[in-house]
Order: structure tokens, then sequence, then C-alpha cells
């Protein structure tokens, strides 16, 4: 089903994307006593990217060429089957958290394929850490989805969030408060947010994320960091859907609303980064898989509680 | 064993004094006197009456005293390495300046990459042959010279089964830049600017050090108050480098309020010593015969203000470490050096300390204000970044306790005319400091008109960087980077 002025919306988000890091580059500035990068400064370093030209590595090949593109629109069809501003999802059917997840996953599959083709021993290691965290996360982001197509019987993501509501969370309290606290770790992972990853590092050997676009500039840059941006709103606006619901409220109240709902999560996860140390490598597995026994736990209470 | 020569910190003898025994004798007398509480501070080749001499310096931690003694060294010399670990880098050292070989010396390859005297075979950094470990699932990582942080040149190899290293090398040599060479050709005046730049964070470390060593030998008496200046320069050097460890290990971790406010409180104690000497990094503050600023009544006071400031501070940025369960979890049981490890390698300052070795100069070998004034020794147990970066923060609170009980003594410091007397003529003097990463080791020889024959410098790091190594075995590859920072130590001390 497509639903234009959800489309609409779609765009908007898309368009405001890049102010969610500068909203969590602000939070944390405001924990270390500084000013802080300006809240519109990915939009002023995408400008910057865009205008500058490209340098590739002699030993690369056509998969590097084509991956930011890839990337990039990867997250962009992922951010239309999302539902957003508390209605249905720009592009809504059956299973299509389905292909949400796997859009991502092809993102994914070839920002890894691109940090491989350098032949950098750094890129390798961090595209190894990307495809090992990342395979555990999936198992916490499909137990919750299970947990709510058991809540309202439904398939499609737009119907699922229309049906959750207020009541939803008052009847089965823990459970979501578990989906919701396994969901928060996913978009930290998916998203390389400490405690997982440093976006801020220097160090290529102690990243994940940055380490597999290190070989890459200028506007294949500013296409990879906007995708970033695109699919830190997409998880974003994933639990904004869980966590409040606003089915009932005219569109001008559901923007803004969801806007600063929006605006919640990235405080959430600058305040995240300010107060704890990033973990060590070792144990961030653990971590996740953590996120998914809540998911698990979250699905287990649900089934026992009918 | 012979009876060696034996000095106390900065005192200079006659180097006839000194015994020369023979290869075996020296190479027995090194072992026990390693074996017992000696460390080796120094061993270096000396040219001397048409032969060359090795010369060991050992400090002794428990008399206070400093052995000297010397063996003649032809073209190949059976390697020490194996009896005495510490030795391991200084015969690498003799071997790259005098091409003296080895037999049995485990890793035989140049230190710094130092330019051959033919000007014909080009010597370049970097390149020479690495430990290599093989197998299907070991995978070789090379990081350096060039670092995407503002740091200075260093390669670094590694290799790894997954995420886990197996060996880490190091090679040096980028910033060579020929110290100990020029300060034999230069004026007196300006070997000073030289020392002051053979590490420039250590920079008082280092230049009291020279300065003592020329006292000695020239027969000077200082002033008490301009000891006292000394003392306090060094403590502030000690806590502008602690408080910047500090922040840099928080930053390290992504712990960002620490991190933060260190880099600030940092700059605060940087210009707390330019009020002292008119430079953040105390240059022109210490001058052989005293110190060249005067320190009156009102910039005692000015001092103990700014102190007051800086040591509240650092209590609330720092403090937060220690509270922050994420960050304690990040720095326990990460890069671990057993004391066993560290003693035979011979580790000194506060890395040392942290694996369990209770070495300060400023306690075993106490020289101008720390013969009154001694520090409480902190001593660490596991010898992991957790206690490195302990010790830096006992260190840092010790410190301030120093400054204050030493600017309670100063009287009026006057700014001391740089000296001239003449050296003592065919003579040796030790002087050793407790820089911020441990002990800086000057030794100084004369010739039979007072000139310099010979000048060695061991910078802290030059005891270390191996300690660096070890503890990256079978630690992660990616704790490479806090667990240098843990240390931090200097390329340039190092290359000299």
């Amino acid at each position: 089903m497509i639903n234009p002025s959800s489309i609409l919306i779609c765009l908007l988000m898309i368009v405001l994307s890049p102010l969610l890091p500068g909203i969590i580059n602000k939070t944390k500035a405001f924990f270390g006593g500084r000013q802080g990068p300006p809240v519109l400064q990915l939009y002023f370093d995408i400008a910057k990217l865009l205008r500058k030209s490209s340098v590739y590595s002699e030993t690369t090949t056509a998969v590097t060429r084509i991956a930011p593109f890839v990337i990039l629109f990867s997250a962009l069809s992922a951010a239309l089957l999302v539902p957003v501003a508390f209605r249905s999802a720009g592009i809504s059917f059956t299973g299509d958290i389905i292909l949400l997840a796997y859009l991502l996953g092809i993102g994914r599959f070839f920002m890894v394929l691109a940090a491989l083709d350098t032949g950098s021993a750094f890129e390798g290691m961090g595209a190894a850490r990307e495809v090992l965290y990342s395979a555990l996360a999936e198992p916490a982001l499909f137990c919750g989805l299970l947990v709510l197509i058991n809540e309202t019987s439904q398939t499609s993501l737009s119907a699922i969030y229309e049906k959750l509501t207020a009541e939803c969370w008052w009847q089965n309290p823990m459970t979501f408060l578990l989906i919701a606290v396994s969901w928060m770790i996913v978009l930290l992972v998916e998203n390389a947010r400490i405690p997982i990853d440093d976006p801020n590092t220097h160090l290529e050997l102690t990243m994940i994320h940055e380490v597999m676009i290190l070989d890459y500039s200028s506007k294949d840059l500013a296409l990879i960091e906007f995708a970033g941006a695109v699919k830190l709103a997409v998880f974003s606006s994933l639990l904004v859907g869980l966590v409040f619901s606003g089915n009932e409220l005219g569109l001008p109240l559901q923007l803004l609303a969801f806007a600063a709902a929006m605006t919640l999560v990235a405080i959430i996860v600058g305040v995240v980064e300010s107060t704890i140390a990033r973990f060590r490598l070792l144990h961030v597995p653990k971590f996740i898989v953590g996120s998914g026994a809540l998911a698990i736990i979250a699905l287990i209470l649900k089934l026992s509680g009918n | 064993m012979k009876k060696h020569a034996k000095i106390k910190n900065t005192d200079a003898v006659k180097f006839a004094e000194i015994q020369i025994v023979d290869n075996q004798q020296f190479r027995n007398d090194l072992a026990s006197l390693i074996a017992g509480n000696g460390r080796l501070s120094a061993l270096f080749l000396l040219p001397r009456d048409g032969q060359n001499l090795m010369l060991a310096a050992v400090s002794d931690d428990f008399d206070a005293t400093i052995k000297l003694f010397a063996t003649p060294c032809q073209k190949e010399f059976a390697s020490l390495t194996s009896d005495i670990p510490q030795a391991h880098w200084f015969e690498r050292e003799i071997n790259e300046l005098h091409g003296v070989e080895f037999p049995g010396h485990p890793w035989l390859k140049p230190i710094r990459f130092v330019a051959k005297d033919d000007g014909k075979s080009e010597v370049i950094p970097g390149v020479t042959s690495y430990f290599e470990v093989s197998g299907e699932e070991i995978h070789e990582v090379a990081v350096g010279p060039v670092h995407a942080g503002v740091i200075e040149p260093g390669h670094f190899r590694f290799q790894c089964h997954g995420e886990k290293v197996l060996h880490l090398e190091i090679e040096l040599g980028y910033q060579h830049r020929g110290i100990e060479r020029a300060l034999m050709r230069n004026q007196p005046h300006q070997n000073l600017r030289l020392i002051e730049v053979a590490a420039g964070d250590s920079t008082i470390a280092h230049t009291t050090a020279h300065a003592m060593l020329l006292e000695s030998l020239q027969g000077l008496k200082i002033d008490r108050n301009a000891e006292l200046v000394r003392g306090i320069a060094l403590e502030l050097e000690r806590m502008a480098n602690h408080t910047g460890d500090l922040g840099a290990l928080a930053g390290d971790v992504g712990f960002l309020p620490t991190s933060s406010y260190c880099g600030r409180i940092r700059g605060d104690i940087l210009n707390t010593t330019a009020v002292l000497c008119g430079n953040r990094f105390g240059r022109g503050l210490i001058r052989p015969g005293g110190v060249g600023h005067a320190v009156d009544k009102a910039l005692v006071s000015t001092l103990l203000e700014r102190l007051a400031l800086i040591e509240a501070d650092l209590k609330s940025a720092i403090g937060l470490i220690w509270n922050t369960p994420s960050v304690i979890s990040r720095f326990e049981e990460t890069g671990c050096v057993s004391r066993e490890d560290a003693l035979a390698i011979g580790m000194v300052g506060p890395a040392g300390r942290a694996s369990g070795l209770s070495v300060d100069v400023r306690c075993s070998h106490p020289f101008g204000a720390y013969k009154q004034h001694k520090p409480e020794l902190p001593v660490g147990r596991s010898g992991d970044v957790f206690w490195r970066a302990r010790i830096r923060w006992l260190e840092l609170k010790e410190s301030i306790r120093l400054i204050r009980a030493m600017l309670a003594e100063i009287d009026n410091a006057m700014a001391a005319p740089t000296c001239s007397a003449p050296a003592a003529a065919d003579s040796i003097a030790v002087a050793l400091t407790e820089g911020w990463r441990g002990e800086v080791c000057h030794v100084a020889v004369t010739d039979n008109s007072g000139g310099l024959a010979a000048y060695k410098i061991v910078d802290p790091s030059f005891h270390n960087w191996y300690g660096l190594a070890l503890a990256l075995r079978n630690q992660e590859i990616s704790d490479f980077p806090l667990c240098n920072k843990s240390f931090n130590l200097s390329y340039c001390g190092h290359d000299l």
C-alpha cells in the first residue's frame, strides 16, 4: 500500500536526518563542558565533501565505486518502509519488516565488500567486526517483532504500529520495556555508537564502522555519511513508534510530537555516550547477545501470558 | 666480585678509579649486580687510550650508589642479553654505532637507523627484517610511522591470530637527530638548548640532569633556593604530563568528561610553569650553576593560589574515572606486565611501579631538593592499564604535596649567573633524575683538558619500550592504543 502523505513526511525525515548526529554531539559537548560543533555540522561536512574530488586506491575495483550508491540507496529505501510521525509508512505490505531488515543488510554487505576491496589490514579487521556484531544484533530485532506480531495479530509494520497503543504497554509493561531496551541496544550497535563503537576516535585499531570507510573521500564519503544519518533516523523512528503512540493526533501535532520524540532519542544516545566508556571489544558480543536475550525473555513473557 | 668504583648520584670521580676488568669478569659482575639490587642505567662504548671500553653504570637502589666498571671491547663481544635481558637494547645500540658484533644476541638489528659515516650506504628507517609468525590464520598488521593522531612517528608490527596479538615488534628511529654526537662538537651554552629538546615533554628532567653533571664536574655548589625551584619545576612537569595522560586514557575509552577537563587542566599546569619561568615547558629555567629565573615571595603566593585551583579541578575531573565502573572494567586486566618481566627488562618510572617495582630515583638516589623532600612511593600490583593510570593519580597528589612543601621553604631564589668554571680533567660523572616517565640518566666523561670526551643520555623510554611490546602479548589488538597511551613513551627521547 502506498501512502503519498507519508512519503512526503518520510522525505522530510530524510532531509532532516543529519540533525540527529548534530544533536548527539551537542549533548556530548554539554557533558564535556564544551560548546561543541554546530547542530548543522553534518550538513556543512556533506556540502564540503561534495565539492571535493575523489582519490581511489589503485588496488580497488568497481566494488569500491558502486558501494556508496548501494549504501545510500538501501538506507533511503529502508526509510520508506518505517512508520513515520505516528502514521503508516510510505510503503507498507505484509512482511515489510523482513524487507526492511534485509535492505539494511544489503547496505552493510556492500560496505563490507568495499572494505575488503581495499586490501587494507585495518579495513579487513573492521569488516570482520561489523559482520559479527550485526549478525548478533539481528535476533534482537526479530524477536521483538515476533512479540509485536503476536500482540497485534498484524504482519505489516504500519498495521502493527497502528494497533500498538498505550493500553498494550499497560497490559504487558515488562514485555514492552524489555523490547524497548533491546531495540535501543540494536540502535547503538547498528549505528556504531558508544559503548560498541566510538564515532569520534582516530585510533584505527579500535574502530569498527569508521575503519571500513577510511579509504573513502569526497562525494563517496558524503553519500556514506548521509546514509549513516538516514539509518540512524530509521532505527530511531522504529523505537519512537514502539514507545509512543499518537494515532489520534492531528497532522501538525503528530509532526511536532514525532520531531520531539526523535530529538529525545538522540539526546539519550548522547547521554549514554557521555556517561559510560566504550566496552572492551571482547565484551561487545556479550552485550549484543544480551540484547537478544532481553528480546527472547520478552517473547517468552508474552507467549506465557496468553 | 672485584670492588668497583662506587659513586653517589651526581658525583664525579677520576676516570682512573674505574676498574677495567676482563670480559668474563665484566659479564659475571654485571650479572651478579643485576641479580642483586642493581639496575643497568647505562651501557655504552667509550674510545679511550687507543681502545674501546664498554662501560656499565649500575644503580643500586638500596645503598643509593652507582657502580661503574668497564671492560675492553673488540669487534666481537659475547652477548650479555641472554643472561641480562636489560642489556638487550643497549647492545643493539652499540652494534649500530660502533659495529661491534654480539654473538648470541637474540635479535641484533639497528634501533635508530643511524646514517653510516662512509656516506655510501643509505639507511632508511624502518627498512629491516621483522619477526614473523607463520600459519594459515595468522595475519600481520603494520601501523605507522604516520599515525592518525598528532603523535610522533614509530612503526608497530603486529602478528595476530584474529583479534589476538601474538607478537608486537616496535621499530623506532624516525626522530634520530644525533644529539649525543652534536653535544661533542658544540659550545656548552648550545648544549643546554639541545638537552632541552632531547625529549621536549621532559625538558626539566633532562636539563636538571645535565646541569647537575656539569656542576659536579666543575665543582660548583648551587644555592638551596635554586634546588627548590628545580624540584618545583620537575614536579609541575610531572603533574602536567600525568594529567594529560589520564585525560588521554579516558579519551581512548570514549569517556568524555574526564578527557575534556584534563586537557584544560593540563594547560593550567603548563601555564603555571610559564608563570615560574616564562615558558610552558620550562625551557630556559634550569642552567648549570642555578636557575634562570628568580622566585620571590609574591611569585610563591601566586603559585600556591594556582595550585589550589588546579588541585580542586583535578579531584573532580579524575575522581570521575574511579567512580565509573565501565572505565574501570576497561582498564583492569588490560596490558599486564608481570613483576618478573618488568624486573628482567629493567622497567622504570610509573610503568615499572605499576608492575610492583619500587623504583624511583627521588627516593633511591635523592638529588637536589629531594634530599629533604622525599615522596611517598605508590606501588601497584598487577601492572595493567588500571595501575598505570592509578599510579599517575597517586603521584599527582604527591606532587602537589611536594610542591607546597618546597614552596614553603623558598626564601628568595635569585637568577644564577651562567657558570664558567673549568671542568675537572679525566673524570666521569653520572646524574640520575626522576622524570615523569622514570629514570633519566646522563653520563659525562672528560678528556685530559677538561673537555667532553663522551656524553651519554638514557631516556626512561629506552628502558620501557620493550615493556609495551610485552604488555601486548595475548592481548586484543584493539587494546593497543590504550596500552600505548598508558605507557606514553617518548619517541624522540629514545631516538635522540
